[in-house]
């Protein structure tokens, strides 16, 4: 059954962050080119392999806490309307506020509608991709309102005026003399003496926000999970950023979407052991918070929870795609994926890169404004090996693509081209003959192992991502009819 | 018709009128740690200091020397009014001249060099401490501000497995699970300790 059918819409155009400019392959021929990025995520990807893989294989039972993991979220989402009503009756019941917004513009129209009412023109900001998808920072600032990020790669990413590249570690793509330059430029009252010494450029950072966390007076938040029995949220992180945005203003809120729910406090034993190891390679993040409603005298007094749709109800609908809801963000997939590693973050063009935003992002946009992203994979495998929630990215891939292919009316080039192929293959003259056709592309190479980019269309659709080989001077059949007398 | 009852008609249409019960989550993951305590002990020092926080154990009646001889080492000379304790750390087991948190406005709190607390469960394996907002573990505020935190940590709070620290807890407390000292891996992936939360963890580990 497909959202499309069942008239359940997907996330609308025009606002937030999950169709790029330009399709994957275009845009991804644009970073192949940039050595230094592709040396930047090759580094830390390799890096965060090896830290992940020592830390995974000291527990004995990572099998059977995957499993445990994906058969939660498995059974969340088998009653995901039970478990939000569950959700909002807990978080009400502490002194929360609980809002439902079907899409990213109600969203941000709720969230601006909030802070407004504060009386306040800025907020300080946790790292969640739920806002970045929705594109909230952009909404609040057309409302007036300065939205500071406070996680230090945000930030980078944020002051340079740039996107983020990595899930985990967005501002991979900028090396350390390039983060000085960034601080030096935009940091009101930085020392100008600033070397680009990590630790230095961190103190710098929190010498720049730590005035900012004093004064908020409201903070926005994402959640990594919701308990729907108990109204708990959880937020996982490094730096302490995120505890302060938590605990110091007078109002928070937190936007997550509807999927982030699991049903039992029990159930973030399961997953307190696999997000940390999974994500970062440590045993566990340096912080966890974890807060149901509000406290009297300890942390915010007005506490408000968006719950955000925005597609994922469309996902939810297809019964095979729906285990990318799944997903609980560990980067695990994106640091173990050939093609993410060599193209990078920003071509995906969406919030949600690598090869979970190959699966995810076509199925909140529906498919036809992400097209290209289910054919951004070699179907390696790798992503479903380490994923900590057992999510089978490549069979979900493959269904896309099949579902790509069939909504297309008219078949393309290479559709025409896998017809003639199927057809030459079942003749063996005609099979011969295209043998002997392609020695000609020997002519072409001028004795190179490649064939030229530039064949004329419509084989340059297929040469432009592909290094097409020169044929070899004879088949495998003209050498052993040569060898042997055929 | 309202967003909520949008998106439950959303849900509902895209799970289909006839939904089977979802299939039970099989919890054959460990349970419990049924390593001695002794042991546990030694696992949980292990990881912390793998997190770079220093560790230090005493008998119960040093606790309060060994927590001024660590803020020592920590803060070089220093006012004793420098250093602020959760107002459930009991008397004999105080750094002197120590302020009590007395519930002034949080921001009030950067003030202060370094904060005294106990926890509410440590979690050997991962090498995590949980500081739950009661009397003991103080409000949130108090161990994220000042620079340096010390928390005392009695060996029978001490477990094994995180399933077996988060059954010790309250779901509906504040809850800060801590491993380590903050940090950041953003630049370059080359660690930094001590980004926004305290830069020294000191735990005093009572046996
Ligand atoms: S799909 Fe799996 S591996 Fe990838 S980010 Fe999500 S949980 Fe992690």
């Amino acid at each position: 059954m497909t959202a499309v059918f069942l008239g359940i819409p997907t996330a609308p155009r025009g606002v937030g962050h999950l169709r790029g400019d330009l399709s994957f392959p275009d845009a991804a021929r644009d970073s192949l080119r940039d050595g230094q990025l592709r040396a930047n995520l090759g580094h830390a990807t390799a890096t965060i392999r090896g830290k992940r893989a020592a830390v995974v294989g000291e527990v004995p039972d990572w099998a059977e806490l995957r499993e445990a993991g994906r058969a939660i979220k498995a059974a969340t989402m088998a009653r995901l309307d039970e478990h939000l009503i569950a959700l909002e009756e807990q978080v009400t019941a502490r002194g929360g506020t609980v809002h439902w917004a079907s899409d990213a513009t109600e969203a941000n129209e709720i969230v601006t509608r909030l802070v407004q009412a504060t009386g306040t023109d800025e907020v300080v900001k946790v790292k969640s991709m739920a806002t970045q998808e929705i594109g909230l920072n952009e909404a609040l600032e057309a409302a007036g309102i300065a939205a500071h990020e406070t996680d230090l790669a945000e930030l980078i990413v944020q002051l340079g005026e740039d996107t983020p590249s990595h899930i985990l570690v967005p501002a991979i793509h900028k090396n350390r003399a390039e983060i000085r330059e960034i601080f030096l430029r935009t940091m009101p009252g930085v020392d100008p003496g600033l070397t680009d010494d990590p630790r230095k450029l961190a103190m710098a950072a929190r010498a720049h926000l730590r005035e900012r966390f004093l004064r908020a007076r409201v903070a926005i938040s994402g959640a990594n999970f919701a308990v729907a029995e108990t109204g708990t949220l959880a937020v996982v992180e490094s730096e302490g950023n995120g505890r302060m945005c938590l605990t110091l203003p007078q109002t928070l809120i937190t936007v997550m979407g509807i999927e982030k729910v699991v049903p039992t406090w029990r159930d973030l034993e399961v997953f307190l052991q696999l997000l940390p190891r999974s994500s970062t390679g440590e045993r566990m993040n340096p912080y966890t918070s974890l807060w149901a409603g509000v406290t009297p005298g300890d942390g915010p007094q007005e506490f408000h929870l968006v719950l955000v749709d925005n597609g994922r109800t469309a996902v939810l609908a297809d019964e095979v795609g729906r285990e990318a809801l799944h997903c609980i963000r560990c980067s695990a997939c994106l640091n173990v994926c050939p093609v993410y590693e060599r193209a990078g973050g920003h071509a995906y063009g969406s919030v949600y890169p690598g090869p979970i935003g190959a699966v995810l992002s076509p199925q909140l946009t529906g498919i036809e404004d992400n097209a290209s992203l289910p054919y951004a994979s070699s179907l390696c495998g790798a992503c479903y090996d380490v994923c900590p929630v057992a999510i089978d990215i490549p069979s979900i891939l493959v269904h896309l693509r099949a579902e790509h292919v069939e909504a297309q009316q008219h078949a393309g080039p290479e559709a025409l081209a896998f017809r003639a192929l199927s057809k030459a293959m079942s003749n063996p003259r005609l099979w011969r003959l295209a043998q002997k056709a392609a020695g000609l592309g020997r002519f072409l190479a001028w004795g190179r192992p490649t064939l030229p980019a530039a064949l004329p269309p419509p084989a340059s659709r297929w040469t432009r991502t592909r290094d097409l080989p020169t044929p070899p001077k004879e088949t495998f059949t003209q050498a052993w009819a040569r060898e042997h007398g055929g | 018709m309202s967003a909520r009852d949008e998106i439950l008609g959303r849900i509902r249409t895209a799970l289909g009128p006839d939904r089977a019960a979802p299939a039970e989550v099989r919890r054959d993951y460990r349970l419990t740690d049924d390593r001695s305590p002794d042991e546990l002990l030694d696992v949980l020092t292990d990881r912390l200091e793998d997190y770079r926080a220093t560790v230090v154990r005493c008998a119960p009646s040093e606790v309060a020397a060994t927590v001024g001889s660590a803020l020592r080492t920590a803060l070089g000379e220093h006012s004793p009014a420098d250093v602020v304790v959760a107002p459930g750390v009991p008397a004999d087991r105080r750094p002197d001249g120590a302020v009590e948190d007395d519930g002034r406005p949080a921001v009030a709190l950067a003030g202060y060099a370094a904060t005294v607390t106990g926890v509410a469960v440590a979690i050997a394996e991962t090498g995590t401490l949980v500081l739950d907002g009661s009397p003991l573990s103080g409000r949130r505020a108090l161990s994220l501000l000042p620079d340096c935190l010390v928390c005392v940590v009695e060996a029978a709070q001490v477990v094994g497995s995180v399933p077996e620290g988060l059954a010790r807890l309250d779901p509906l407390a504040p809850l800060t699970m801590i491993s380590g000292p903050s940090a950041t891996s953003d630049i370059e992936l080359q660690r930094v300790e001590g980004v926004h939360g305290p830069r020294t963890l000191v735990v005093v580990l009572v046996a």
